[in-house]
């Protein structure tokens, strides 16, 4: 039993002292809480250069560190989820972010998957319709009756 | 025969889009940086920390800015490359070593030989966001009024260099 309890004592030390050397690396974060929503908010809708298919929050690239530190600082100033976006396209394109914006050269890429839907739909419709003017069921008469009855039998 | 046709229509349109597509380099961002001013700094030169540099000291030459850094695998491609044409003497060529420690930087000098006037040092890589730098190497050709005029992501091959850069920099030369 006594064996036991060192062995919680030490345990219960050595994660507390764990936990405390996490906290220390976690402090910048906790500077203040609105700027951190921010930097959390802006950080999900922009993306990271170097490893393009994942946002700044999910990377762990460098170069991602170093811009959550820029756009922190930013935020800290006071200033807008707008004007720090607008910083950011300005260095790198439009590229940066998750949600392009409505323009020319995006068109296409906003409005395809629509014209792609109208497409469907007139498809449907056209299909529908000709399937409506096919003939309608009628009763089959007495020899074809006889043929599907051979058919059927020769096993 | 004219029920084959739409999938035939849609399937060439397929095929043109692919095709557009696989010469398309999905790494390479268009930089919006191009035909701005190339955003100051001012920074020290790894030779001598106490003396800065900064791109207005480069007003009325055509020079080429290149990021690198030791850490990077593709920098030691394209060194050679650029310690050519720092012989050539065409062309003034200024470096920016890139979050990278000074003692790195001046050992891969040393080894692979300097092709640059002046290197600045952006050790915390601010700067290097400034100028939209997301993959080290990358070059910019900046012209006499200090504008951004091309830049190219990642290391530069002599198809680029004799083809694209050369010729862009004789005429901006020229102006």
């Amino acid at each position: 039993m006594k064996l036991m309890l060192i062995v919680r004592v030490i345990l219960m030390i050595t994660f507390t002292q764990s936990f405390n050397a996490w906290a220390e690396e976690a402090r910048p974060l906790q500077t203040d809480v609105v700027t951190e929503a921010q930097v959390h908010r802006l950080s999900q809708e922009l993306r990271c250069l170097v490893c393009q298919n994942q946002t700044l929050a999910d990377s762990h690239a460098e170069l991602a560190q170093d811009l959550m530190q820029e756009i922190r600082e930013m935020a800290a100033k006071g200033m807008t989820d707008q004007a720090i976006i607008d910083y950011l396209v300005a260095r790198y394109g439009d590229f940066v972010r998750y949600r392009p914006p409505m323009k020319s050269s995006t068109y296409l890429l906003w409005l395809g998957p629509f014209v792609l839907l109208i497409f469907g739909a007139i498809g449907l419709v056209m299909m529908l319709r000709r399937r409506e003017q096919m003939p309608a069921d009628k009763p089959i008469s007495p020899t074809e009756a006889r043929k599907v009855r051979e058919l059927l039998n020769k096993e | 025969m004219k029920r084959f046709l739409l999938p035939l229509v849609i399937f060439l349109i397929m095929v043109g889009f692919l095709a557009v597509g696989l010469h398309l380099d999905p790494r390479e961002v268009p930089s919006p940086l191009v035909g701005k001013p190339a955003p100051s700094f001012s920074l020290p030169i790894l030779d001598d920390p106490k003396k800065t540099f900064s791109p207005q000291q480069m007003l009325g030459q055509v020079w080429l800015f290149n990021v690198w850094a030791s850490w990077c695998a593709a920098c030691r491609d394209e060194h050679p490359l650029l310690v050519a044409l720092s012989k050539a003497n065409i062309v003034p060529i200024y470096g920016m070593d890139y979050k990278d420690t000074n003692a790195d930087a001046q050992q891969w000098l040393l080894q692979g030989g300097n092709p640059y006037l002046a290197n600045a040092t952006d050790i915390d890589g601010r700067v290097g966001i400034n100028y939209g730098v997301y993959g080290v190497p990358e070059t910019y050709v900046i012209d006499k009024n200090g504008v951004i005029v091309y830049k190219q992501i990642g290391p530069i091959t002599l198809e680029v260099l004799t083809n694209k850069i050369l010729p862009l920099v004789k005429r901006l030369q020229a102006q």
